[in-house]
């Protein structure tokens, strides 16, 4: 009897541990968010920290080609410039086109990636659509503007950037009252 | 002691193998530590046959290069649940069938401490199986994710995903209330004199594995938990587009997957440390320093999931910090090799089929610890991650290791649960057949992976044709042996020599000395006392 009792606590022990594990699994969302905002890593959709250098590099040129892709979406996505080439350390402002083509307003958030990824942290953007989540009408376009600096450090090898934006769909967000840009 | 299953009815205290029901009641409402290890073992089996037959599907496909025989698609679903199947299926469930048959005997308990929970945990395991083998048949097919579920592709795939989903909560309830019962008879229920410290290692590396289950299981219900909201009530964990992180799936994912490697092989570590000296006729080299060996790999398994990650993008400091916790993993594990080592220095040894499977094991997974090593240093890694390499890596450690020593174990017990001699020569043949093939499937596959072939696809580039063709051979070699296993068994159980008491005079664990052959229904109505 003394042994049934002793057996029931610790499956009690147990089953807490447990439920306490899967809270821990969901504690590591928040847990991950704040390490990659302190070490800023993935900061994509915020205005960049700042810009340490501005001394314009005329003795180089790098190629910022430029893509959009709307993730699922009837809309038509596409930059003004296809490719600019750019002195690091210069500012820069490209524009990109959006039309709603669907039979819903919906709101959008556009999502950069890089290519080639190490590339990333030395696009310095300033101004960015990707910044704000975007709500589009029926019909209704917009023109959006990029501001970026090259980082004069970023690496001799690098030649070519390929910039590209994708939207996806923000479910269930209301279209009158799109909010800033997600927690990155 | 008895109050454990005094309760249930028609299992009243029997001491008499008379009074247990019969038919398909016996095994539905069971609460018997040994029929449920029995039906552990068997579903292990079949499961290992469905998974069997996937992972000939796919090496079929990849006999040659061009599509053949599949489409990607359904190549893809195949990948995915052939990894599922034999890790939850397969071969956890074989480890936890070990443990109810053997836990309670060798600590000197009448059974495991909560039998109606272990009934549950075993039957929650064919719904689950069967959620699995049911996604295949979804609109669309199987979900062609990989068994590491990775997000955004999880996020987005069919309604195969859900039942893939459902099948792990369920998985993972079995294997957390299975883990309480193991934690507790070996805890609370040890025969008088049995101190922790004079229980057979197997008996120790469940307690620490089964740790690590409830510790990491709720962890990997809780991924699958967030990719099934964001799939359907609009959460954004893993969806960038509202500010989530594909990559925090990987982290919480591993952050399961590393500790479940160790899952998987510290009960095999636990096996063949009670073959490896019963073959020897010597004790155990090191019994003390395999107890904290096990128990530092369990730790330090929990400190180095992103060696998964290494190309997912990371700071370099990252990279350096979970590159030497990786390495520092093979310290304890050689300690372990070691001792193995040590305990046939100067033994008599003999090498019937459980001692050329634990050595089998011995050799192999040593082989996969150091490609282990190999994929843990960063630069390397960065080239081999994703190709054939890891594919072979995993199987070292997996298949010639977890796999090969449960093979060990059954030849090893067989004779003490059904009270026959499984055939020696047989016995032999299976071995070295599966040893063979094992390696002509696997082997080729480092080279595979060193010159580049990616893992997970249907079709490849012409250079890689010799290696996976042989491959392919070694595959379907390999599957057959394993029909001999089964006919090994089912000929053991139905017509098998009877066996002596005591068929391996070097086994010293409380089943082999203080119990007769075949065990009986119930093992220790009356404790033993051990001194
Ligand atoms: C000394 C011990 C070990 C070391 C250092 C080690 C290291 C590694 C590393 C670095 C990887 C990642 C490779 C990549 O994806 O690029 C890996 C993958 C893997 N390892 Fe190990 N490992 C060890 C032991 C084990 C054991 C004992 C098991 C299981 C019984 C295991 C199972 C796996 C599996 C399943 C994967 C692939 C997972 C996947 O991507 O699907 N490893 N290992
Ligand atoms: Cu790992």
């Amino acid at each position: 009897m003394k042994n049934e009792r002793a057996n029931r606590r610790m499956m009690t022990r147990l089953s807490i541990f447990a439920v306490a594990m899967f809270g821990f699994g969901f504690a590591l969302v928040p847990f991950y968010e704040k390490i990659c905002e302190v070490t800023g890593i993935n900061n994509l959709i915020k205005p960049a920290a700042e810009v340490v250098n501005t001394q314009v590099d005329k003795s180089r040129w790098v190629t910022m080609e430029f893509d959009a892709n709307a993730h699922g979406l009837d809309w038509d996505f596409k930059p003004v410039q296809r490719s600019v080439r750019v002195h690091p350390g210069e500012m820069i402002q490209v524009e990109f086109d959006v039309r709603n083509n669907g039979s819903t307003a919906i709101v959008g958030q556009a999502i950069p990636s890089y290519g080639p990824k190490h590339a990333a942290p030395y696009v310095k953007k300033m101004e960015c659509f990707c910044f704000k989540q975007q709500p589009l009408q029926v019909g209704e376009g917009k023109r959006m503007p990029v501001q970026f600096i090259l980082d004069s450090t970023l690496p001799a090898d690098v030649n070519t950037i390929t910039l590209s934006y994708t939207f996806f769909e923000v479910k269930g967000a209301p279209v009158a009252q799109a909010k800033s840009g997600g927690k990155g | 002691m008895e109050a454990a299953h005094a309760h249930t009815p028609g299992y009243g205290h029997d001491d008499h193998d008379a009074h247990k029901p019969s038919g398909i009641k016996r095994w539905v409402m069971s609460t018997n530590h040994k029929d449920i290890g029995t039906m552990y073992l068997w579903f292990s089996f079949s499961m290992f046959l469905v998974g069997g037959v996937m992972a000939l599907i796919i090496r079929s496909e990849l006999f040659q290069p061009g599509l053949q025989i599949v489409q990607p698609d359904f190549f893809n679903s195949m990948i995915t649940y052939h990894g599922l199947i034999m890790v939850f299926g397969a071969i956890m469930p074989a480890f936890v069938g070990f443990a109810n048959w053997l836990i309670p005997m060798q600590v000197g308990a009448p059974d495991m401490a909560f039998p109606r929970m272990n009934n549950l945990s075993f039957w929650l395991l064919p719904p689950a199986a069967l959620l699995l083998i049911v996604a295949q048949f979804m609109p669309g097919g199987g979900a062609g994710v990989g068994w590491t579920l990775y997000a955004p592709l999880s996020t987005q795939a069919g309604p195969a995903m859900d039942l893939t989903i459902f099948a792990i909560h369920i998985l993972g309830m079995s294997s957390i209330m299975g883990s309480i019962n193991i934690i507790t008879t070996i805890l609370n229920m040890r025969a008088p004199g049995m101190t922790l410290m004079k229980m057979p290692l197997f008996c120790w590396t469940w307690l620490i594995t089964a740790y690590l289950l409830v510790a990491v299981m709720p962890v990997l219900a809780g991924a699958v938990t967030m990719t099934l909201t964001d799939r359907h009530f609009g959460t954004h964990f893993f969806n960038a587009a509202g500010g989530g992180d594909p990559v925090l799936y990987q982290h919480i994912f591993w952050f399961f997957g590393h500790p479940e490697v160790y899952i998987i092989a510290i009960p095999a570590f636990g096996v063949v440390s009670q073959v490896i000296p019963a073959f020897s006729r010597k004790p155990l080299f090191g019994y003390a320093s395999m107890v904290y060996a096990t128990a530092s790999i369990a730790i330090l398994s929990f400190m180095v999931w992103a060696h998964h990650m290494y190309t997912a993008g990371m700071p370099v400091e990252a990279q350096l910090y979970f590159m030497y916790a990786t390495v520092l993993i093979a310290v304890p594990t050689g300690v372990k090799v070691f001792n193995w080592v040590a305990t046939m220095w100067r033994g008599s040894l003999t090498f019937e089929t459980p001692m050329l499977f634990a050595l089998g094991f011995l050799f192999l997974f040593t082989l996969g610890g150091f490609t282990g090593l190999v994929l843990s240093i960063v630069p390397v890694d960065v080239q081999l991650h994703d190709t054939y390499y890891v594919v072979a890596h995993f199987h070292y450690v997996m298949v010639a290791g977890a796999l090969f020593s449960a093979f060990a174990g059954i030849y090893f017990w067989l004779p003490k649960w059904t009270g026959r001699m499984y055939n020696e020569t047989l016995g032999k043949w299976h071995f070295w057949l599966s040893l063979i093939f094992f390696n002509v499937t696997f082997f080729v596959q480092h080279f595979l992976g060193l010159a580049g072939m990616p893992r997970r696809i249907p079709d490849y580039a012409l250079q890689f044709a010799e290696f996976n063709a042989i491959s392919s051979i070694g595959a379907w070699g390999f599957g057959l042996a394993q029909l001999l296993f089964l006919y090994i068994v089912i000929k053991t159980i139905t017509s098998g020599e009877k066996a002596p008491e005591k068929p391996w005079e070097g086994a010293d664990s409380l089943e082999w000395t203080h119990l007769p052959t075949p065990a009986p229904w119930h093992s220790f109505e009356t404790p033993p006392v051990v001194k």
